[in-house]
C-alpha cells in the first residue's frame, strides 16, 4: 500500500503545524509515517535539522517503544518526550500509521506544547482520515 | 509504503539491505555513501554496538533525480544481521518497498544465508507482504575472499540455495572493493520504481 497526498491536504497539514506549533515557538514540527517517510515538515526558518535522518530515527524509536509497550502489557505508549539541556523532543502518535515530531527549546512551557500538540493531532487526523488514499 | 507528495512532486521509497550477520550490508551502504556524496544531503546514521556491529540500522536518504517529473528520494536502510536482533529487524522492514539480500559467499556461511532468507520471508509475512512479489535483488558478496585462501561457495550452489524458487536478478559482488555495489543498487532502484509505477496505474 502506498500513500499519496495532494496539494490541498499537504497545505492543510502545513498550515495547521505552522499556525499551532511554529507560531508559539516550536523550532521544527514534522508529520511522518511509521515507515520513516517525511510527510510534511515546517520549521522556524532556521533550517537547522536534518529531517530525513530525524524521521528515520523517530519512526524506529517509536516502533521500538510500541514493541516494548506490548511486552510490558500495555497496548501502547502514545508519546515520547526527551528533555535536553537546551533542546527537547516530543514525539506523539497521530494514528497507527502517522507520528508527529516536534523539537522545541526550554523557553516553551511543556503544558502549552502538550495542549497544542493534542489539538494539532485532532486536526491532522481530520485531514488524513478523509483525504489519504491507499 | 512509499509516500507520494503530489504537491511538490516527490516520491520517497524505502529500500532495505537484508542478510546474515557480517555479510556486508553496512559495507554496501558505506561504499554507496562515499561514492555518491553529491546525491546525499545527510550524514549516514548508524546505530551500532560497541563491537561495531549493527544494533538497529544504518540509514541515509539518496536522491536519484527525476522519474516522470517526480523527484525520487530513496531511503536506504540496513538491518542488524545477528539472529538475536530479529525484533529490531522486523521494525526496519516496516513499509519496505524493495530489498537487496546480501548473501555471504564464505562456504561456512551457507546455512546462515539460508536461515536469513527464510527469516526475511517470515518477517515480510507479518506485514502481509510476499517475498515472491516484492522487488528483490540477490547479491553474492565477498567473492574476493577466495584470494585470501578462504573457501567460497560456487555460484551454482548459491543460486540453488537462495534463488532457485525466487529467480530474481543476482550479482556477484565485493562490497569492500565496490565490485557490483552500484550495479546492485541501480537494479533494485529500477525494480522498485517499476513496481511503484505498476501499483500507481
Amino acid at each position: 500500500m502506498n500513500l499519496a497526498l495532494g496539494g490541498e491536504q499537504l497545505d492543510k497539514i502545513y498550515d495547521t503545524m505552522k499556525s499551532s506549533l511554529i507560531e508559539i515557538g516550536v523550532e521544527t514540527a514534522m508529520l511522518l509515517d511509521t515507515a520513516g517517510n517525511v510527510i510534511t515538515s515546517v520549521d522556524d526558518g532556521s533550517d537547522r535539522h536534518d529531517v530525513y535522518s530525524l524521521a528515520a530515527l523517530a519512526a524506529a524509536n517509536f516502533s521500538a517503544m510500541r514493541s516494548m509497550a506490548k511486552i510490558a502489557g500495555e497496548e501502547e505508549f502514545s508519546l515520547l518526550f526527551h528533555r535536553g539541556q537546551k533542546e527537547n523532543i516530543y514525539l506523539s502518535a497521530v494514528s497507527d500509521d502517522f507520528l508527529l515530531f516536534v523539537i522545541f527549546n526550554n523557553e516553551m512551557p511543556l503544558g502549552l506544547l502538550r495542549l497544542k500538540v493534542a489539538r494539532v493531532i485532532g486536526e491532522l487526523l481530520g485531514v488524513l482520515i478523509t483525504d489519504s488514499s491507499p | 509504503m512509499a509516500f507520494i507528495n503530489l504537491k511538490d512532486k516527490l516520491i520517497q521509497a524505502k529500500i532495505v539491505y537484508y542478510g546474515p550477520g557480517k555479510g556486508g550490508k553496512t559495507t554496501n551502504l558505506e561504499y554507496i555513501y562515499n561514492k555518491c556524496r553529491e546525491q546525499i544531503n545527510s550524514k549516514m546514521v548508524t546505530i551500532k554496538t560497541e563491537g561495531d556491529r549493527t544494533l538497529f540500522f544504518d540509514f541515509f536518504p539518496f536522491d536519484i533525480g527525476k522519474i516522470e517529473g517526480y523527484d525520487v528520494k530513496i531511503q536506504l536502510y540496513t538491518v542488524p544481521g545477528q539472529v538475536k536482533y530479529n525484533s529490531t529487524r522486523r521494525l526496519v522492514l516496516k513499509g519496505v518497498d524493495g530489498i537487496v539480500f546480501v548473501a555471504d559467499s564464505a562456504e561456512e556461511r551457507r546455512n546462515a544465508n539460508i536461515l536469513s532468507l527464510k527469516n526475511l520471508q517470515e518477517n515480510l509475512t507479518l506485514y502481509k507482504k510476499n517475498i515472491f512479489d516484492i522487488p528483490l535483488i540477490m547479491q553474492y558478496n565477498k567473492r574476493d575472499i577466495t584470494k585470501e585462501g578462504i573457501p567460497i561457495l560456487d555460484l551454482e550452489t548459491m543460486e540453488k540455495d537462495l534463488n532457485d524458487d525466487l529467480k530474481v536478478p543476482s550479482f556477484e559482488a565485493s562490497a569492500l572493493k565496490g565490485d557490483n555495489v552500484i550495479q546492485t543498487l541501480k537494479k533494485i532502484i529500477s525494480a522498485t520504481m517499476a513496481s511503484l509505477e505498476k501499483e500507481l496505474k
